[in-house]
């Protein structure tokens, strides 16, 4: 279960720690494009429905360390996997900034330096071997059967495990666990 | 009016867990005149991997959607994150050339190519916009004007508006109306909008638990005798984990969760057992003597 203690490092920042490319990097990536307009309201931490019930997770607290460039701390921290995905707060931004979209950004590099919760290995695996995110049990295979449903198709592996090559999917699924 | 024919998008939770949602929306859908055409095959609609890589998703939706396109059908899909995700991608690939050929060229590697020539809709969009509430009501046997109900949407079927524009994501009416049809009465409370916190359920369970526990209470405060989901994981976060949040917060709610087809299915005369009801966690005998 991934904690709600705040974002790593510590409570002093160095300004060694600051990369400040990191937003103009950010910025490249779909989703993340309006990343520097962002001007602090607050607008989404007030509405998100997730930052209600947690003591740690604040988006527009996050939205402000990539724009001070603490990539490290960002990535490396736990509160990234707690955003819902509601998009409330995307409908909600004065500034139009796609705040789920920046935080699926940092999901996605956050993978890449190795940080991965462990559900999301399990799924990715899931959707390899078998097509779909949940391996469908037998049980509930006979139960359509005896419900009269039609029984599912079977996925095309071979595709999507082409598919997951091409991507780069693959690869960091098969990189070293954490 | 359009064919009402699609190809039925199940995805995986339903499968796996809601079998219930499959049933009733089948029996609701034939009654209807809806013609569900089975997908020859299919993969996940991407959106559980759209957090470790954004590619990904577009490659596993996009297959999906040139699936359809090769039958020549348009989907309709039970889960609103399937509905939305496919419908995301199937508009920003339809909109935006140097993605579309930059997810094309991962496609060309399986023999596919994205054309842009389907629509994807979730299936109250279906009901809302194809068939339309007077088609709905013609089919009504049996109003349960004796019910008091509260609708949740699912933030996937309303949410972003920019890629979804469906109902007013604010104020949504499209569901209330729905459910009104069935000669329900739909009470309206506080934060209905609400996401159910299902999405991270698998990284931390205490938030999405206190979420659900907040919405059951704002719904059990109006008096309604149950609430109307449209979405498999909303369900499995009211009906499924409703025991566990009583537990937890030690607060008693028994408030029956309906798939809304299960409503419209019993409102057309269908019996519980028809429309999947034994695969329901909270008890329905109170709710089900309530319109007999
Ligand atoms: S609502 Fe938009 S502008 Fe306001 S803090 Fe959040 S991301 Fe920044
Ligand atoms: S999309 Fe994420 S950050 Fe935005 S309101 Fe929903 S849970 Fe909060």
């Amino acid at each position: 279960m991934v904690s709600e203690r705040s974002e790593g490092g510590e409570a002093v920042i160095k300004a060694t720690e600051m990369d400040p490319k990191f937003k103009y990097e950010i910025s490249k990536i779909p989703g993340a494009e309006k990343i520097m307009l962002c001007f602090q309201c607050g607008t989404c931490t007030a509405d998100c429905p997730i930052a209600r019930f947690s003591d740690a997770y604040r988006p527009r607290r996050i939205l402000r360390m990539v724009q001070l460039g603490l990539k490290s701390r960002v990535l490396s921290s736990d509160v990234l996997w707690l955003c819902a995905a509601c998009f409330t707060c995307v409908d909600r931004c004065p500034q139009d900034v796609e705040i789920a979209g920046v935080l699926r950004t940092l999901r996605n590099l956050a993978v890449k330096e190795g940080f991965m919760p462990a559900v999301y290995r399990e799924l990715a695996t899931s959707v390899l071997e078998t097509g779909l995110a949940y391996k469908i049990p037998a049980s509930r295979l006979r139960k359509r059967v005896e419900a009269g449903l039609p029984p599912l198709p079977k996925a095309d592996v071979k595709s999507i495990n082409k598919l997951a090559e091409v991507t780069g999917f693959s690869k960091i699924i098969q990189a070293r666990r954490t | 009016m359009a064919e009402l024919r699609y190809l039925l998008f199940l995805g995986c939770a339903i499968p796996y867990r809601v079998s219930a949602y499959e049933i009733s929306t089948r029996k609701v859908a034939k009654k209807i005149g809806i013609e569900l055409i089975e997908m020859p095959e299919y993969n996940c609609c991407g959106l559980p991997m759209e957090p470790i890589s954004y590619d990904i998703m577009l490659a596993l939706a996009a297959r999906n959607l040139c699936i359809a396109e090769q039958q020549g059908l348009n989907m309709m899909a039970l889960c609103p994150g399937c509905a939305g995700t496919l419908h995301k991608v199937n508009k920003i690939l339809k909109e935006d050339k140097k993605l579309r050929d930059a997810v094309n060229r991962y496609l060309k590697e399986v023999g596919l190519e994205f054309k842009g020539t389907i629509e994807v809709k979730h299936f109250i969009r279906v009901l809302a916009d194809d068939v339309g509430f007077e088609r709905i009501k013609g089919t009504i046997e049996r109003p349960l004007s004796a019910l008091k109900v509260a609708e949740h949407n699912g933030c996937h079927v309303l949410r972003p508006a920019k890629y979804i524009g469906f109902d007013d994501p604010e104020n949504p009416v499209m569901l209330k109306r729905l459910i009104e049809i069935t000669g329900a009465k739909c009470l309206d409370y506080m934060d209905e909008t609400e996401c159910c916190g299902a999405p991270i359920v698998g990284v931390n369970e205490k938030i999405p638990l206190q979420l659900a526990r907040n919405k059951l209470s704002h719904i059990r405060d109006v008096g309604a005798q149950a609430m109307i989901t449209i979405c498999p994981f909303c369900h499995m976060m009211f009906d499924v984990n409703q025991p566990r949040i009583e537990r937890m917060f030690d607060e008693a709610f028994g408030l029956s969760v309906l798939h809304y087809p299960q409503l419209l299915g019993l409102a057309m005369g269908f019996s519980p057992a028809e429309l999947g009801f034994d695969e329901l966690r909270v008890d329905t005998s109170k709710l089900l003597s309530a319109i007999t």
